[in-house]
């Protein structure tokens, strides 16, 4: 049938361009991964090298923190707004929502203006309060990314709760928080993992904030940095990139099954 | 221009045979509605003939001379109305009314002459330039139509169009329908699972059930005469009437039925309309329900056959429940069927 | 409204939120805009940081519009036809290779960038051009371009659509460009400017693809804050807020409009 080979031909820039720059790559990604000395020992090597052990643990601890912090600060303020009218509500929620697109980098910048050495927090306060090059400064970062996308999806999901469910719950006497824990919560848990799923892997991988705040924090993306382009030791920057793709990638997928969206990824 | 189908089927790469081999032939002009219930494989037949459905090797559609059974859809030259009308929601009435001149690319004068034309036939003059998002289901349904016939197609092909429209509108649409399709003298088919539509709008009816064509013909020959029980059941509602056959009557739970001689052994048929009460009559049951439904009441009655069976009574009074009824069915309106060897559920 | 007390915890963690958000922005904005940011706005206002900006980066704002344009033309081009063919085939291959093509979302920018410099690095010509970049970019993006016009493709009766121009006498090719591309114009205007916004701020991969004569303007930024004094990196990053900030609006306003469609 012509449709049938119309449709085939409008795969098919599809199909060279993720073919040429997408699988190969991937595929000699990998490959580069087991060209050192070690072979695909590498991969162990990783587990038994004290430095990159703790580097991945601080990176999963780090991005584990924020997805909480996240998941908690948005839950609350996105159920606020999207049940609350008020005057200034539109502004909040473009304020909240802005940061959606800023690169790592400026939002590394803006924590450093807030608590660098010459920063808000330094300036205002006589205890001089300097966080911004620690790993509270890149905890704060990757919760000023995190923030704007996971409200985004907890204010879409109580869009489309049932609010027959909620009346039904008043109904029958249960009171605001009853109907919280019992009501809202529960509709809210699929899009609560997928968007703290979204949280952390893009925490994992963020290298913009990283690369602005962390001179002396070792994280899995400036980890693979440094042995890429200061060490030259390419096969170990391989292969913790694929550990870091395969670990976001898996964790995205299963969070995925629990519920449909993801929102505009970044950082 | 005739349409000719012969031996078209269809079979599903599972396996399932929507169509079984079906011949018809639809003269020029005629409205041929494709009648049965929903899976019968009428909607198959229809979007074979339009090209949207490749048949099985050895089916054949003809228009007129030409075999088109190979022809891709966008050269058979059909019009072709859709159960949800699938009008062109990014362009107005005249644009979606144009599309099929303009792709076949008629020229400017030609076209609005054209487009004009059918806007004045289907009363759209007022909606021209209206989106389409903004017309009630009525005016949808009409520029549906409009946009089918535009281009002159050789056939008119209708998919459930009345299904979309809420049960007071379809009424009234019904036979305004039938009034346009005689208008534009298209040989059409009309497919539907509703039998009022079908009786009202069509020449000629094929009753499909299973994949299969079970029988073809006038409405009124449908009606007084199916040739199966699925037919009479489907058009007007037949009961069946099971007891034992005698020469010349009929015996039943609730009394004795005379029927002609010549009836034989065959299973028989009645529709409510031909049950009368009537104090005389020779059947007796036990009434169970009576509903109004305005012209007349319709009431179901217990213990003349295994079933209950139903009548509607013209009458500006009915019998209460519970009252005993004596029935008459006059022979001329029973349907004789040949035995189908049980007997009907 | 009817202030009780979890009410008012909620507001109060809604405002510092807001507060932790705009903040460290308008700090920015205002230490861009002033003489001497140590000193305070007192020093007065000036405009001075930014010519200086404009002056240094300017080639770094003209390559990352340019790359946006470039990119957003791409992901038209590759995107809409792509999503139109995986609306047709709602096969498990189709799955598979929306799933495949979406790796970008998930996988670190930094990882792609590895893989990619590792099978093309050699290439000198291709290494060195702008391409690089943009092929970069188009992978980040294309994700986006697709999903947001196979979204607003999925929830439109595009078989009914299709077959009703196809009767009527319109080929394939036709029927593409009369009824698929504009009934999905929602959906592609929502990828269109989500592909723009991404790439003007773009730094994970471009950091690692860029060479030192083809800086974009996430690329400067870095640059910037890395070398140069607080008052231009300030007067950089609001240039950077002012080129984003409607963009990112103006996404927000046509994802919407598209998810509306879609539901």
């Amino acid at each position: 049938m012509t449709n049938r080979i119309f449709v085939a031909l409008c795969l098919l820039p599809l199909a060279v361009f993720s073919m040429a720059f997408l699988a190969l790559p991937i595929v000699r990604l990998v490959q580069a991964s087991g060209e050192s000395a070690e072979g695909w020992g590498i991969y162990l090597q990783i587990l038994q090298t004290p430095r990159y052990l703790q580097t991945l643990l601080q990176t999963v601890l780090v991005s584990f923190a924020v997805a909480l912090t996240a998941l908690a600060i948005s839950t609350t303020a996105g159920l606020f707004l999207a049940r609350n009218r008020f005057p200034g509500r539109g502004a909040l929620l473009s304020i909240l929502t802005l940061p959606l697109a800023f690169p790592g980098v400026v939002i590394g910048f803006l924590i450093i203006l807030l608590g660098g050495r010459q920063g808000l927090f330094n300036t205002l306060l006589p205890g001089h309060v300097v966080f911004a090059y620690s790993l509270t400064g890149l905890f704060l970062g990757y919760l000023y990314f995190s923030i704007p996308r996971v409200l985004l999806t907890v204010m879409a999901a109580t869009e489309k709760l049932d609010p027959s469910l909620e009346e039904a719950a008043r109904t029958l006497g249960a009171s605001p928080w009853r109907i919280v824990v019992d009501v809202i919560l529960p509709g809210l848990a699929p899009s609560l993992v997928a968007a703290g799923a979204i949280a952390f892997a893009t925490a994992m991988g963020a290298f913009g904030t990283a690369f602005t705040l962390a001179t002396d924090i070792d994280v899995l993306p400036m980890v693979i940095y440094t042995e890429f382009t200061l060490s030259a030791n390419i096969a170990m920057a391989s292969a913790l990139s694929v550990v870091l793709g395969l670990a976001t990638w898996i964790l995205l997928l299963v969070a995925r099954s629990f519920a449909g969206t993801t929102v505009a990824a970044g950082g | 221009m005739t349409l000719t189908i012969t031996n078209a089927s269809k079979t599903y790469p599972d396996g399932t045979r929507a169509l079984r081999p079906t011949s018809l032939t639809v003269g020029p002009g005629e409205i041929l509605s494709l009648l049965g219930p929903s899976g019968c494989g009428k909607t198959t037949l229809l979007r074979i003939i339009a090209g949207l459905e490749r048949p099985d090797p050895g089916s054949e559609v003809r228009f007129g001379d030409e075999d088109v059974t190979r022809l891709a859809v966008e050269r058979r030259n059909v019009g072709m109305v859709f159960q949800s009308y699938a009008l062109f929601p990014n362009m107005s009435v005249c644009a979606n009314i144009g599309y099929g001149l303009k792709v076949r690319k008629v020229p400017a004068a030609e076209l609005t002459r054209r487009v004009d034309e059918v806007l004045a036939l289907c009363r759209l003059e007022d909606h021209a330039e209206r989106p389409v998002t903004a017309l009630s289901g009525g005016q949808r349904q009409r520029v549906a139509l409009a946009r089918a016939v535009a281009p002159r197609p050789r056939i008119l092909l209708l998919d459930e169009p009345l299904s979309a429209l809420d049960a007071a509108l379809r009424d009234s649409l019904r036979d305004e329908l039938a009034a346009m399709l005689r208008q534009f003298d298209i040989t059409a088919v009309f497919v539907t699972h509703d039998q009022s539509e079908a009786l009202a709008i069509a020449d000629r009816i094929a009753v499909m059930s299973d994949g299969v064509m079970q029988q073809i013909g006038k409405p009124e020959e449908l009606y007084r005469s199916p040739a199966s029980a699925f037919v009479a059941r489907f058009i007007g509602n037949a009961m069946p009437l099971p007891g034992r056959m005698e020469p010349g009557r009929l015996v039943l739970k609730g009394g004795v039925l005379p029927v002609p001689e010549a009836a034989g052994r065959s299973d028989v048929y009645v529709r409510a309309e031909d049950i009368h009460l009537d104090e005389d009559g020779p059947l007796q049951g036990t009434l169970e329900t009576v509903s109004f439904s305005g012209g007349h009441y319709r009431l179901g009655i217990r213990d003349v056959v295994e079933d209950t069976l139903f009548a509607t009574h013209p009458g500006r009074q009915a019998p209460a429940p519970g009252d005993r009824v004596r029935l008459r069915i006059s022979p001329d309106d029973l349907v004789f069927l040949p035995q189908s060897g049980h007997m009907p559920e | 409204m009817h202030m009780t007390m979890p009410r008012v915890l909620q507001l109060a963690v809604t405002l510092l939120t807001a507060a932790f958000l705009i903040v460290p922005a308008i700090q920015s904005v205002l230490a861009g805009l002033t003489v001497n940011y140590f000193r305070g706005i007192s020093s007065g206002l000036t405009l001075k940081w930014l010519g200086q900006v404009w002056e240094l980066y300017a080639g770094s704002i003209a390559l990352s519009m340019w790359l946006a344009v470039t990119c957003l033309a791409v992901t038209l081009v590759i995107g809409v036809p792509a999503a139109y063919a995986l609306a047709k085939s709602p096969g498990r291959m189709s799955r598979v290779l929306e799933e495949f093509i979406s790796l970008p979302l998930a996988v670190p920018g930094l990882a792609l960038a590895l893989a990619l410099l590792q099978l093309y690095g050699s290439m000198q010509g291709f290494r060195t051009s702008w391409l690089f970049i943009l092929v970069g970019h188009v992978l980040y993006t294309l994700p986006f371009m697709v999903r947001s016009v196979l979204a607003v493709l999925m929830a439109m009766d595009l078989r009914s659509l299709e077959e009703s121009a196809a009767t009527l006498g319109a080929s394939s090719w036709t029927r593409f460009r009369t009824v698929v591309v504009p009934n999905a114009m929602p959906g592609i205007l929502a990828g269109a400017l989500t592909v723009v916004t991404l790439s003007i701020g773009e730094f994970n991969l471009t950091w690692m693809l860029h060479t030192p004569y083809l800086k974009t303007l996430p690329v400067g930024l870095a640059d910037s804050y890395a070398s140069m004094r607080l008052e231009i990196a300030s007067a950089y990053t609001l240039v950077f807020f002012v080129m984003i900030v409607p963009l990112l609006m103006a996404m927000q306003w046509a994802t919407d409009r598209a998810q509306r469609i879609t539901r």
